[in-house]
C-alpha cells in the first residue's frame, strides 16, 4: 500500500483527498471521523483502507477511524477527543457542515487542544451535490481559522500544518476544499509521519460547558484567538506573492484552485502582475494585504463562487481611502456561479487587460449526441421497489426522496421523486404534504439516510398521526458514495465486528404501528405491502429490504459463483415495450429492428425482468457469466 | 512540442477512463514530469459519460481550455465526439469503434447516431485514429483491458514526453502478477494498432 509504505522524501502521485489523509498521519493524527460524501469520501475511505489493510496483516494501525451516523456525530466525535489531548480529523461534503453546524459554531467558543482540522469539501458546479453553497461563510460565521488548499502537494502540507496552528490557537480550523482540489491527482512529496499521542486524558474545566454565562465569557476569547490566528496568518507560508514579468500597477488576488488558472493564464496572455495567492484566507493577513492594495492601482480578484474576497478587499481599500480600481464579481467580469475553468478565467483576464484571448470559443458537435446521465444500474433493488410502489399507489400520489442512489428514481420511466431538500428531508416533508393536501404521500429513503437523519421526522410522524407511507430502502450499504458500512452492518469501517442495528427495530421502537418488510425483488408481495400500507390510516414504515446487486455479485464473484445472465425468446416477445418503457432496465435495448434485447455485459442477473415480463418471453440463459 | 501537453481520456462507467488516467499520471510522476491529473467521481459510476484529464509539463493545473487538448482517448465514438470542444485540427482523436448505447435511447427516445457521421464529424475536427479496441482487448485475453489497448494506442501517438516503456513498466507494477501477460499484450497491440493506420 503505497501511501504507507513509500519512504520519506518519495515522490507519489495522490488524489487531492489521498493527500489530506497522508498529511494527517504525517501529523500523527490520534482519531478521523466522518459521514461519507462526494467529494469528500476518499479522506476517510483511505483511512478505512489502511486500516483493513493493516487488520490483514494482523498489524494495529496508528489511528482510531470511525464512520459516523452523520456529520454532527462525526464532529462531537473528534470534539471531545481533541479536548481530551489528541490530534483529529473530521471530513464531510460541504452540506455536511450545515448538519454539524450546530456543533461546530458552539466548538469554536470551547475551543481545542489536540490539533482538529475540519474539512469541508465544497462542489462548486453541484457535480454530485444539491447545492454550490460555498463554505466559506462558515469560518466566517463561527469565526473559524481556514486553509485552502491549490494542489495535492498543498492539501497534504496545509492539513499536517493545520494540526500545528489549530493547537497553537487552541481552536479548529477549517480546511475548505473544492472537487477540483479533491478529485485532482498532483504529485505529492512526503514526509516523516510524528508517532500518534494513543491515549488522551479529559482535564476537567467549568469552561467546557457552555451555559450563557461561560458562552458570554468565551465569545471575548474567541475574538482574541481571531486577533492571535492574524498574526499566524502574516507570516504563513501559504499567502504569498508572486511576480509575474516586470509588474508595475497590476494585481491579482486568488485562492485555491482558481490560482491554478490564474498564473497559468498570466504566462499565456504575457502578463506583467504581481499575483497575490492566499493559502490562509481566515484571517486574512490584513497587513500583507493592505501593503499589496498600497503596491497597485488595478486589482483583480479571482475566486469561485462568493464574492468573500472581493469584498474584504473592498472593505480594506475603503478603510486606506486610497485610489485602487476593483475588478470582481461586482464589476460584471466573474460569475457567482458554478466551477471556474481555463476558458471563464481567460476570457474575464483577456477583457480585463485588454489582449486577444488566445482561446478559440468552444465548438459543440454537430451531430447530437444522445445524453448519459448516470441511472440506477441493471439489477438494482430500487427499480424493483418503485416499480411495484407504482402499481399500488392511486392516481396523484406525490413521493418525496431522499439523498443516495435511489434519487436517480426521478429519471423516466420511473418518475419516482417529486420532492428533495437535504439528508432526511423525505419524511418531514412528506409529514408536510399530508398535514396540507389531500394527495397519497409515499416516501423514499436510504438505510444509511435513516440513520443520519430520518429518525426524528418518523418520530414526528407517529406523534401527530400524519398519513404518511415513509418507505426504507434498505440495501445494507451507502452505496452512492462508494459502498461504506453504516450501524445497519455487522462490521464497521476499521473492518472490526460491530454491533448492527436493524431498521426495523428502531421504527418500531418510534411507536409505528403498521410496519412490513419486504423483499423487493418479489415485485408482486412488494406491490401488495404497499396497497395495505396506503389503505393503514396513519403513518406506516416499509422497510424494503434487499442487498445493492454491486456488492451482492462482487460477493458472487469472490467465492467462485457466476452470475446469471438473461435473454429474451424473441418468438414470445410481443414487443408490449413494458421492460424497457415501465420497467427502465437499462441492459435492454432496441435492435435496428425495433425488436428488443438484453445488453449481457450490462446484465447483472436479478431475473426481475421475467416477472415484468407479461408473455413470458424472458428467460435465463443456460450460461452464466 | 509545446512545453504543455493535455490529454482527454473519456468513455462510459465502468470502461476504465479513471484507472487509466491515475496510471498515466503515475507514469509521469515515474518519469519525472511535472502532472496533473482530474477525475469524475461519483455519480459518474452509475453508467454515466465519464471524463478525465491529464497534463504534463509547464502546467499549473489540471482542466484542459477549449480546442488545446494534444489528444482525446476515447473508449467510445460518441464519447469522443461530445468533447470535440477540446480538439483543434492537429489533436489527435484516438477511439475504439464499438458503441455502447446509453438507455437515454432505448427510454428518452434519443437517437444514436450513425457511426460514420461520428467519425466525419470528428475526422473534419482533428486527425481521427479509430481502431477496434475491443477485440484487441479480447485478443489479448480480457475485455476489461480495453483502457490499457488505448493506453498503448495514445503511447504510439508520440504525444507523451516519456518513453512507451515507462508507460508499459507503470501499467505492469500496478496490475497483479497474473494479469502482466495479458496486459502487456493489450497494450502493444494498441500501439501496433496505431502504427499500422
Amino acid at each position: 500500500m503505497e501511501i504507507i509504505e513509500s519512504k520519506p522524501k518519495e515522490t507519489i502521485l495522490l488524489l487531492g483527498n489521498e493527500a489530506i489523509t497522508r498529511g494527517a498521519l504525517e501529523a500523527g493524527v490520534d482519531i478521523a471521523t466522518t459521514y461519507p460524501g462526494t467529494p469528500s469520501s476518499e479522506i476517510a475511505d483511505t483511512f478505512s483502507a489502511i486500516a483493513k489493510y493493516l487488520k490483514k496483516k494482523g498489524e494495529k494501525p496508528s489511528f482510531y477511524f470511525e464512520y459516523s451516523t452523520n456529520e454532527k456525530v462525526a464532529l462531537e466525535v473528534a470534539a471531545a477527543a481533541s479536548l481530551s489531548g489528541l490530534r483529529a480529523l473530521t471530513c464531510m461534503k460541504h452540506v455536511g457542515l450545515n448538519v454539524a453546524s450546530d456543533a461546530f459554531m458552539t466548538y469554536l467558543y470551547v475551543g481545542c487542544r489536540g490539533g482538529h482540522v475540519i474539512v469541508s469539501a465544497d462542489d462548486p458546479y453541484c457535480h454530485s451535490s444539491q447545492n454550490e453553497q460555498d463554505n466559506r461563510y462558515f469560518a466566517i460565521f463561527a469565526s473559524a481559522p481556514m486553509l485552502e488548499p491549490t494542489t495535492p502537494e498543498e492539501a497534504k502540507e496545509m492539513t499536517r500544518l493545520g494540526f500545528e496552528i489549530s493547537e497553537e490557537l487552541q481552536s479548529p480550523i477549517l480546511l475548505r476544499t473544492v472537487t477540483r482540489l479533491n478529485h485532482a491527482r498532483g504529485a505529492v512529496v512526503l514526509k516523516k509521519p510524528v508517532k500518534p499521542r494513543g491515549k488522551g486524558h479529559f482535564e476537567k474545566s467549568p469552561m467546557l460547558v457552555t451555559t450563557p454565562a461561560v458562552a458570554r465569557a468565551r465569545h471575548p476569547e474567541l475574538l482574541k484567538m481571531m486577533e492571535r490566528a492574524e498574526k499566524i496568518s502574516e507570516k504563513s507560508p501559504f499567502n504569498e506573492i508572486i511576480n509575474v514579468g516586470r509588474p508595475d500597477d497590476w494585481g491579482i488576488v486568488t485562492s485555491g484552485v482558481s490560482f491554478n488558472y490564474v498564473r497559468e493564464i498570466v504566462d499565456d496572455l504575457n502578463l506583467d502582475v504581481r499575483i497575490l495567492k492566499l493559502g490562509m484566507t481566515h484571517p486574512l493577513p490584513r497587513k500583507m494585504c493592505e501593503k499589496f492594495v498600497k503596491s497597485c492601482k488595478n486589482i483583480v480578484i479571482v475566486e469561485e463562487l462568493e464574492p468573500i474576497l472581493e469584498n474584504q478587499f473592498k472593505e480594506m481599500i475603503y478603510d486606506l481611502g486610497t485610489n485602487v480600481k476593483l475588478y470582481g464579481k461586482s464589476t460584471g467580469r466573474f460569475s457567482r456561479l458554478y466551477e471556474y475553468n481555463l476558458d471563464i478565467v481567460t476570457e474575464a483576464l483577456s477583457k480585463i487587460f485588454k489582449v486577444k484571448n488566445p482561446i478559440s470559443k468552444p465548438v459543440k458537435p454537430k451531430i447530437k449526441i444522445p445524453g448519459r446521465p448516470p441511472s440506477l444500474c441493471p439489477g438494482c433493488p430500487h427499480r424493483a421497489t418503485y416499480y411495484a410502489v407504482k402499481k399500488a399507489s392511486p392516481k396523484g400520489t406525490v413521493y418525496p426522496t431522499d439523498i443516495g442512489c435511489y434519487t436517480l428514481g426521478k429519471e423516466p420511466p420511473l418518475e419516482m421523486a417529486d420532492l428533495l431538500l437535504c439528508m432526511g428531508s423525505n419524511a418531514g416533508t412528506a409529514c408536510g404534504l399530508a398535514a396540507s393536501t389531500d394527495h397519497t404521500v409515499i416516501s423514499f429513503m436510504g438505510d444509511s439516510t435513516f440513520f443520519h437523519s430520518g429518525i426524528p421526522p418518523i418520530i414526528n410522524a407517529v406523534h401527530h398521526s400524519h398519513d404518511v407511507v415513509i418507505t426504507i430502502l434498505d440495501n445494507r450499504t451507502t452505496a452512492m458514495t462508494g459502498h461504506q458500512p453504516h450501524p445497519g452492518n455487522d462490521f464497521d469501517g476499521m473492518g472490526r465486528p460491530a454491533r448492527r442495528i436493524k431498521v426495523e427495530d428502531v421504527v418500531k421502537g418510534c411507536g409505528v404501528e403498521h410496519i412490513e418488510i419486504t423483499d423487493p425483488n418479489n415485485i408482486e408481495e412488494t406491490t401488495e405491502a404497499f396497497k395495505r400500507a396506503i389503505g393503514f390510516k396513519g403513518p406506516s414504515v416499509i422497510v424494503s429490504k434487499a442487498p445493492c446487486i454491486l456488492l451482492e455479485n462482487r460477493a458472487k464473484r469472490k467465492a467462485g459463483e457466476k452470475i446469471p445472465v438473461y435473454t429474451i425468446d424473441q418468438e414470445k416477445c410481443k414487443k408490449c415495450k413494458i421492460c424497457i418503457g415501465k420497467f427502465g432496465c437499462p441492459a435492454f435495448y432496441y435492435a435496428k429492428d425495433d425488436s428488443i434485447h438484453i445488453d449481457e455485459q450490462q446484465c447483472n442477473g436479478c431475473g426481475n425482468c421475467v416477472l415484468v415480463c407479461p408473455f413470458d418471453a424472458i428467460s435465463k440463459k443456460k450460461e452464466m457469466k | 512540442m509545446s512545453d504543455k501537453i493535455s490529454i482527454v481520456l473519456t468513455g462510459v462507467g465502468g470502461q476504465g477512463v479513471i484507472t487509466a488516467a491515475n496510471i498515466l499520471g503515475k507514469a509521469a510522476v515515474n518519469a519525472k514530469v511535472n502532472v496533473y491529473v482530474s477525475e469524475v467521481h461519483g455519480m459518474a459510476q452509475r453508467g454515466g459519460s465519464v471524463s478525465c484529464t491529464v497534463r504534463m509539463g509547464n502546467i499549473f493545473g489540471p482542466l484542459v481550455a477549449s480546442g488545446t487538448a494534444d489528444a482525446i482517448i476515447s473508449m467510445e465514438p460518441s464519447e469522443a465526439l461530445r468533447y470535440i470542444q477540446y480538439a483543434n485540427k492537429e489533436t489527435k482523436v484516438v477511439t475504439d469503434i464499438n458503441s455502447v448505447i446509453p438507455f437515454t435511447v432505448a427510454v428518452g427516445g434519443e437517437e444514436y447516431p450513425d457511426l460514420d457521421d461520428i467519425f466525419k464529424e470528428i475526422n473534419s475536427r482533428s486527425k481521427l485514429y479509430k481502431m477496434d479496441a475491443l477485440n484487441i482487448a479480447k485478443e489479448s485475453g480480457a475485455l476489461i483491458t480495453k483502457n490499457i489497448v488505448m493506453l498503448g494506442a495514445l503511447a504510439a501517438t508520440d504525444v507523451l514526453p516519456f518513453k512507451s516503456e515507462i508507460l508499459l513498466k507503470t501499467i505492469l507494477d500496478n496490475v497483479p502478477a497474473k494479469y502482466k501477460e495479458i496486459n502487456k499484450r493489450a497494450f502493444e497491440g494498441g500501439m501496433k494498432a496505431i502504427k499500422q493506420s
